[in-house]
């Protein structure tokens, strides 16, 4: 089979790569006079970017969500090297906005930058989610994986199919669910020890039941554990459900293969940047170990 | 002035390649680019069969570089050429095939096959990725082995120009670039990336599955650089540098030293456009400098 087969949405944009600016920093969840960068050590805040692109960049109808961009602010020069993937959380009116994390050097140092800074961006790129706009959708995000969401519900056409079941560590407050468009229904799950996790794990497999059974759609983002529990729940109940993997990557357009990962119907290892980050659930073997952190990326929910 | 350049036959429009393994097949740039304003297109190192290559993660970022232990993932030579190949506007630029393979029988196959494609204008062979324990460090490192390779190879390449890419994991890099001349080598490539790890001290972990990778981008480059000064200086052949290149000015750098053209490596990851970029800038650069010709630059290094 083709090395580039679709396995998912297709991608609708060309991608370019662009200097973009800064427009606002923000962080979430605070009072704006708390608001302070970390300085030693990755302190897990959330932010909301928003940058502007230069007008040949792909506009509201040039992307799909689940898609994203790599982002490296010019600053960087050598260090870190490379650049980072985002999702893009949205890209409306003149401006992309990305909801990030701080987990490392890279999402630190993006901590820390100010109004006109420029950064090197290119996208949109990978393939998104795919759209039914007449099926019951269920959206399963945990913790940072919950900003592309943020995008497929607003340019979804009809919200009110939608419902998000969104698992997270970090208090609620952390997260921009006020973006989300009015008349999806919304539940916030926070697990904060063993239990509760137990707890949640539970609860996901009933709503992935409950989806399968109806014929539903499932879709999926989140750090790696969790996207291990939805598949084996989806395989299990047969539920038709897309996962968005985040791999470590270098380039973001298929030239470096380090972000690969393994497929039930391909004989080469396929790579995530350009075949996905989006992929059917059945397609994926997700046994492999993606380069992060485990207890790190636990941690993230 | 005019940067083309030509190298045993091989016309490039200007120095600037793209290194094996960092620029996909081509296609995966053109959308950042026009192709056919780079001075050459090599592209990811091709073996007869599909490699799905080593396990993840086989990337890691290190101090202003990176560590990879791809393990020559490829879709194989046949694929290549099927598929790929006629993407590429390999009429206006020239597409160099990168090729590995574990015993001279098979890199004399691959390069038979290869260098009877009309749209391959040369053969890059490497003869040094320190990632496939089957073989591949051995012909880097042993000029006996190196000359054995290259003389199969240029027996079956045809007209078509063989580069041969060194190793720098050598404790003399100018014996092995001397065997890859005395087998028929019509170039040198220098450098292919340096052995090196990474650690995690958390997990008690090695950061790549394979261990051991491939250490390259800019903190390479004074290595780079001392391989093509020594080289150049050994062996009578035009030398292609590489190792850590990511503006304009490190391409001239590379050229003061003994090349006559260099390849953008890991830096085609740091922005997309980096090679067209690089590609663009030279011109003006070497008017700034009042260059004349590179005949005149080339080796000019004050030493
Ligand atoms: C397609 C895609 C979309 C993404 N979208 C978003 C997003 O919208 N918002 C967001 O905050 N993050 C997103 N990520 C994850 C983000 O890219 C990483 O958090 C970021 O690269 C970490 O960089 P760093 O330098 O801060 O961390 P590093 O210093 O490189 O690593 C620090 C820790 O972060 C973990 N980590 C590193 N890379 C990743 C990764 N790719 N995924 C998960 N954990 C990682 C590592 O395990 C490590 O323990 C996305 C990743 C991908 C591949
Ligand atoms: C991800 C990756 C894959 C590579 N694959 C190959 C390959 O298939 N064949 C080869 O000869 N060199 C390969 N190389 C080596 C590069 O072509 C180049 O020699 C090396 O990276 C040094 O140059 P740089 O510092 O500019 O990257 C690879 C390098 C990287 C980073
Ligand atoms: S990130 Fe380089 S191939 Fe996917």
């Amino acid at each position: 089979m083709p090395d580039d087969t679709l396995m998912a949405a297709d991608a609708a944009s060309s991608p370019v790569c662009r200097e973009f600016t800064v427009l606002e920093l923000r962080r979430t969840g605070l009072k704006a006079d708390l608001a302070s960068p970390s300085k030693d050590g990755p302190d897990h805040s959330h932010w909301l970017l928003d940058l502007e692109p230069p007008a040949d960049f792909p506009g509201e109808g040039g992307w799909t969500p689940g898609q994203f961009v790599m982002l490296r602010p010019v600053s960087w020069a050598f260090e870190p090297l490379w650049a980072r993937p985002f999702s893009i959380c949205m890209l409306e009116r003149g401006v992309l906005r990305i909801f990030f994390q701080v987990v490392g050097r890279g999402t630190r140092a993006m901590s820390v930058l100010r109004r006109g800074d420029r950064i090197v961006v290119w996208g949109p790129l990978g393939r998104g989610f795919v759209v039914e706009p007449e099926t019951p959708t269920l959206l399963l995000a945990g913790g940072i994986g919950l900003a592309p969401f943020i995008g497929y519900a607003r340019r979804h056409p009809r919200p009110d199919t939608l419902r998000l079941f969104f698992g997270h560590r970090p208090e609620v407050g952390e997260y921009p669910l006020d973006l989300l468009p009015q008349g999806m229904a919304v539940e916030a799950s926070r697990q904060t020890c063993a239990e509760e996790l137990a707890c949640f794990v539970g609860d996901l497999e009933r709503r992935i039941a409950e989806y399968a059974g109806t014929d539903g759609l499932i879709l999926a983002c989140g750090p790696h554990p969790f996207l291990q529990a939805v598949q084996s729940l989806a395989v299990k109940h047969r539920a038709r459900a897309q996962l968005s993997l985040e791999n470590r990557m270098a380039c973001g357009v298929g030239a470096c293969l380090g972000c690969v990962t393994e497929t039930t119907n391909q004989a080469l290892p396929v790579k995530v940047c350009t075949q996905g980050p989006v992929f059917w659930a059945h397609e994926l073997r997700l046994g492999v170990d993606l380069g992060g952190n485990q207890a790190d990326l636990g941690g993230k929910v | 002035m005019n940067p083309a350049v030509e190298l045993a036959g091989l016309r490039l429009k200007n120095p600037v390649l793209t290194a094996s393994g960092t620029f996909g097949y081509g296609v995966e740039f053109a959308p950042y680019g026009d192709l056919t304003e780079l001075g050459g297109i090599v592209v990811k190192g091709l073996s007869w069969e599909p490699r799905a290559g080593n396990p993840m993660p086989r990337i890691a970022e290190t101090p202003c570089g990176m560590l990879n232990a791809i393990g020559l993932q490829n879709i194989g030579a046949h694929r290549f050429v099927a598929e790929k190949l006629p993407l590429l506007p390999w009429a206006e630029v020239p597409v160099i095939a990168n090729l590995y393979a574990c015993d001279v029988e098979d890199f004399a196959r691959l390069a038979e096959y290869l260098a009877g494609q009309e749209g391959v204008a040369a053969l890059e062979v490497n003869i040094s990725c320190p990632n496939v324990q089957a073989g591949g460090i051995l012909f880097g490192q042993d000029p006996g082995q190196a000359a054995r390779v290259t003389r199969a190879v240029k027996e079956k390449a045809g007209t078509k120009p063989v580069i041969v890419k060194l190793s720098p994991n050598v404790t003399d890099i100018t014996s092995v670039a001397k065997a890859a001349a005395d087998g028929g080598a019509d170039i040198l490539a220098l450098i292919n990336t340096l052995s090196g790890m990474a650690v995690d001290v958390r997990t008690r972990m090695p950061r790549l599955a394979n261990v051991i990778g491939g250490l390259s981008g800019p903190a390479i480059k004074p290595v780079g650089l001392r391989c093509v000064h020594q080289v150049s200086r050994a062996v009578d052949l035009p030398i292609i540098g590489l190792g850590g290149i990511a503006s304009a000015e490190d391409v001239l750098e590379y050229i003061l030293v003994g090349a006559w053209a260099v390849q953008i490596g890991t830096a085609n990851f740091l922005r997309p456009d980096t090679a067209f970029r690089i590609a663009a800038d030279l011109p003006k650069l070497l008017d700034d400098l009042g260059v004349t010709s590179w005949e005149e630059f080339r080796g000019a290094l004050r030493a």
